[in-house]
């Protein structure tokens, strides 16, 4: 493990007050595991052990018992993705419109294949099942935006947009709109 | 400009209907004849936003017309309105004028002002934005019912996508929703519910097309105190999103259609259990929940009658196999989704040991019409043996993709040709895919099937959730089984070991084959497995996991011998059997293929035939892509 932000999340962490009193209501709630596991992802971006554990704890379950429904859904991850998580969508559609050259182009853009994040932590990358819109094929979604109607030819432009989005966001130390439209 | 619902309570079928005609004006408006824009005393610009549209940026569109609109001072008599999914995907972000439907297509932000300008003020619509065929001509079709997209549809399911704003109850009602809760509640038993539905023939599209009314009629006999009424929404066939659409455009019809279950079978409580992929689906289903709760259409003593019912949404977190109803149940209650063995069927012991009815989406999309129009209504639309519509998911190599809603029974031919506009690039049709990765193809010489659920079980393939994926000359029917092949392993849950073991071994010898390493005896053993696995796996994952396989091999046996035999892939696909040469004769040397070369292997002198550098050559097949006169061959 090269990583080390998994570890020490102080307790006090907002993150873990927020979490702590979603699990107050979601305990008495039967089968609530994985709507608490949703929630810990969407504040700390992911699921390192020690989230796993306070859920354990939270939910009063054993944490083998949480560990098994984490590792069975593909949507929750255990490692640390980027600022900008890019999915792939794989569907169908996709796949018959050229899905697998737009990820070709993804990995040797970024230099990183599905399941890792590249060294500046800006993008990871992973492959999804259909996110429905099919009618766009290829898809794919940068931080949760979806991007349609692609070529290989247009990935470096995009990633380009991307990161002089970043730019101005850090520039500004407040998050800018950057316009990305490009007729 | 967003319209806010009233809210108040409504404690009986009369304050339904009061709802109803405080509210009818604007669903009128919307069905009304064309007007003039400019002279029309009221109108109503509604706009996409669905998934499909939102990722063409149809919020922004919505934002500079309303912008627009107040810049020219017209808010007294333009509103401006988010709407469901109107299916036209590849058309989008789409805006829709009323009175009269005028289809916008590919609308941006930039186009909001002369929009408005043009259309509301000056009365002449803008006609480059509207539909043609063919964009380079100048005639356009201005009414989207004229549209051919839309000629031969019939929608009911999605009826009010692209009609109502999702996000308020009041319009909800206007167009008829919720009335067939109140006809049941107050007009029928729970036996009459369950005998109308049995009545319409409506099977479940969800994919085996069991006949809904038998799962409603099983789950009601079965005596307990406490029952559930489960919505399945994890609409995992990749190229499927009707159930989104409907989702995002409908929500109240699923919510009331769960809430007549609950009705016939006397269950109080429901759950939505929807894929997490669909953030817009959840939002707006949360939303119509929270506003069903407040009027009390949802709770306790619905409409005065004593009938109590609640819906709570539980989210997916990425599995295939949750698709499968047990394995939907398992998730639920917060465990691995892994499917459980049936009997005991879930109409007997389901959630949490509780008798339950669960049926898909689309499913319950039809339900409420059925109830206000009578089973014989619903039975004389499509065929004999599959009643009502279907909605198709048309995507892949297809002009016109999006959603296609026909009467059962229509031709693969009228949805292809008709609706969908034909192949793009003058490329040849190959087959279709129906069912998804439990489905199989449809070559070109069974284009005049019938769809419904038995012409299709017949051909090998399946109705599926009416995922259809379109494929034109250049695929490889080898690399599209093997690419659901690849999808089913990774998707087994691991449970029963035919499904883990077997699709495995089927996944190798496919890939074995696509890179050249196969033999005549590896198609015999796919064959072997393929048995296998059919029968004896426990779920319906890998029950139908080895259906793409077969039927590809049943119609498209030549490519798999090819593969094998000659070491060669038809299509050009599969890059380890694929050699890309130009062809001299056909080479004008203008040098486009060069310039668009990733790895710089073609070389030339311009006006005279360039060459490939095989050695050099990552077979990415730009080159082909580019090449205007044919000249690069494989």
């Amino acid at each position: 493990m090269t990583c080390t932000c998994s570890h020490g999340i102080a307790a006090e962490d907002p993150r873990n007050v927020e979490l702590d009193s979603f699990m107050v209501t979601a305990r008495t709630t039967p089968g609530s595991l994985i709507s608490v596991l949703h929630k810990a992802q969407q504040l700390f971006g992911y699921l390192p052990e020690e989230v796993l554990n306070r859920v354990a704890t939270g939910l009063q379950i054993p944490p083998s018992e949480v560990y098994g429904v984490v590792t069975f859904y593909n949507l929750f991850n255990t490692e640390p993705v980027g600022k900008y998580p890019i999915s792939v969508c794989m569907g169908t559609a996709c796949y018959v419109q050229g899905a697998d050259r737009v990820l070709a182009k993804l990995e040797s853009e970024l230099e990183i294949k599905p399941g890792q994040v590249t060294e500046d932590k800006m993008f990871s990358l992973e492959v999804c099942r259909c996110i429905g819109a099919c009618g766009l094929a290829p898809v794919i979604t940068i931080g949760g935006e979806v991007h349609g109607k692609l070529s290989e030819h247009d990935v470096p432009k995009l990633l380009a947009e991307i990161r002089q989005q970043a730019l101005a966001e850090s520039e500004a130390k407040v998050p800018v709109a950057v316009g990305s439209e490009h007729e | 400009m967003t319209s806010t619902p009233t809210l108040s309570r409504i404690r009986s079928v009369a304050d339904l209907e009061a709802l109803r005609a405080a509210n009818a004006h604007a669903i009128a408006l919307r069905q009304a004849e064309a007007v003039p824009l400019n002279e029309a005393e009221e109108v109503h610009l509604l706009v996409c936003g669905g998934t499909g549209c939102q990722a063409g940026k149809s919020v922004k569109t919505r934002l500079a017309l309303e912008e627009a609109v107040r810049a020219n001072g017209l808010q007294d008599r333009v509103q401006v309105k988010q709407v469901g999914c109107f299916g036209f995907c590849r058309m989008g972000p789409v805006v829709v004028a009323h009175p009269g439907g005028t289809f916008y297509c590919e609308v941006h932000a930039k186009d909001a002002a002369e929009l408005v300008t043009s259309h509301l003020i000056d009365g002449k619509p803008v006609n480059r934005l509207l539909y043609a065929a063919n964009p380079k001509e100048k005639a356009r079709v201005a009414a989207m019912l004229d549209n051919p997209f839309y000629k031969g549809q019939m929608r009911l399911a999605l009826r009010n996508c692209g009609l109502i704003d999702p996000e308020n109850i009041d319009e909800a009602v206007a167009s008829d929703r919720w009335f067939g809760l109140a006809k049941a509640v107050t007009e029928m038993t729970p036996d009459e519910v369950v005998e109308t539905v049995l009545k319409s023939g409506l099977r479940g599209r969800g994919g085996a097309g069991f006949p809904t009314g038998r799962k409603w009629a099983m789950a009601k006999e079965n005596q307990s105190d406490v029952k559930y009424v489960l919505c399945n929404a994890d609409e995992g066939d990749p190229g499927a999103f009707m159930d989104r659409s409907v989702l995002e455009g409908d929500p109240h019809a699923i919510i009331e259609a769960m809430a007549l279950a609950g009705y016939a079978i006397g269950a109080k409580q429901g759950y939505v259990y929807v894929r997490a992929e669909y953030p817009v689906a959840i939002h707006r289903l949360g939303i119509a929940i929270r506003q069903a709760r407040e009027v009390g259409l949802l709770g306790e003593n619905i409409l005065g009658t004593g009938f109590t019912f609640d819906i709570d949404i539980r989210l997916g977190a990425g599995a295939f196999v949750c698709g499968e109803e047990t394995a939907l149940i398992a998730s639920i209650e917060g465990e691995r989704g892994m499917p459980r063995p049936r009997p005991p069927f879930p109409a007997v012991s389901g959630l949490w040991q509780k008798p339950t009815l669960n049926n898909n989406v689309e499913t319950y999309a039809n339900v409420p019409d059925i109830i206000l129009n009578g089973g014989e209504w619903y039975a004389s639309i499509g065929t004999a043996r599959s009643a009502g519509t279907k909605v198709f998911a048309v995507a892949g190599n297809i002009t016109n993709t999006g959603l296609v809603e026909v009467p059962m029974g229509t031709t693969l031919r009228e949805i292809i040709y008709g609706m969908g506009g034909g192949i793009p690039k003058n490329k040849k049709f190959k087959a279709a895919q129906t069912g998804g990765p439990s489905g199989g193809c449809i070559p070109a010489e069974l284009l005049d099937t019938p769809m419904e659920f038995d012409t299709l079980t017949a051909l090998g393939s399946m109705m599926g959730s009416g995922g259809l994926i379109v494929m034109d000359e250049s695929t490889c029917m080898v690399d599209v089984a093997r690419f659901y092949l690849e999808f089913t392993q990774e998707e087994s849950c691991g449970k029963c070991p035919p499904c883990r073991v077997g699709t495995k071994r089927m996944l190798e010898l496919l890939d074995k084959i696509t890179h050249g390493e196969g033999t005549l005896a590896d198609i015999d053993k796919l064959e072997e497995l393929a048995a296998g696995i059919k029968s004896t796996s426990l779920c319906g994952l890998g029950q139908t996991a080895p259906n793409p396989v077969l039927s590809a091999l049943k119609y498209f046996r030549e490519e798999f011998v090819a593969h094998v035999v000659e070491k060669r892939c038809p299509a050009g696909k599969c890059q380890a059997l694929t050699e890309f040469r130009i062809d001299a004769e056909l080479c004008k040397g203008c040098g486009l293929c060069a310039r668009k070369c990733p790895t710089n292997c073609i070389s030339g002198e311009i006006k005279h035939p360039f060459v490939i550098d095989a050695a050099n050559c990552a077979k990415c097949g730009n080159c082909a892509d580019v090449c205007k006169f044919g000249a690069v061959v494989h």
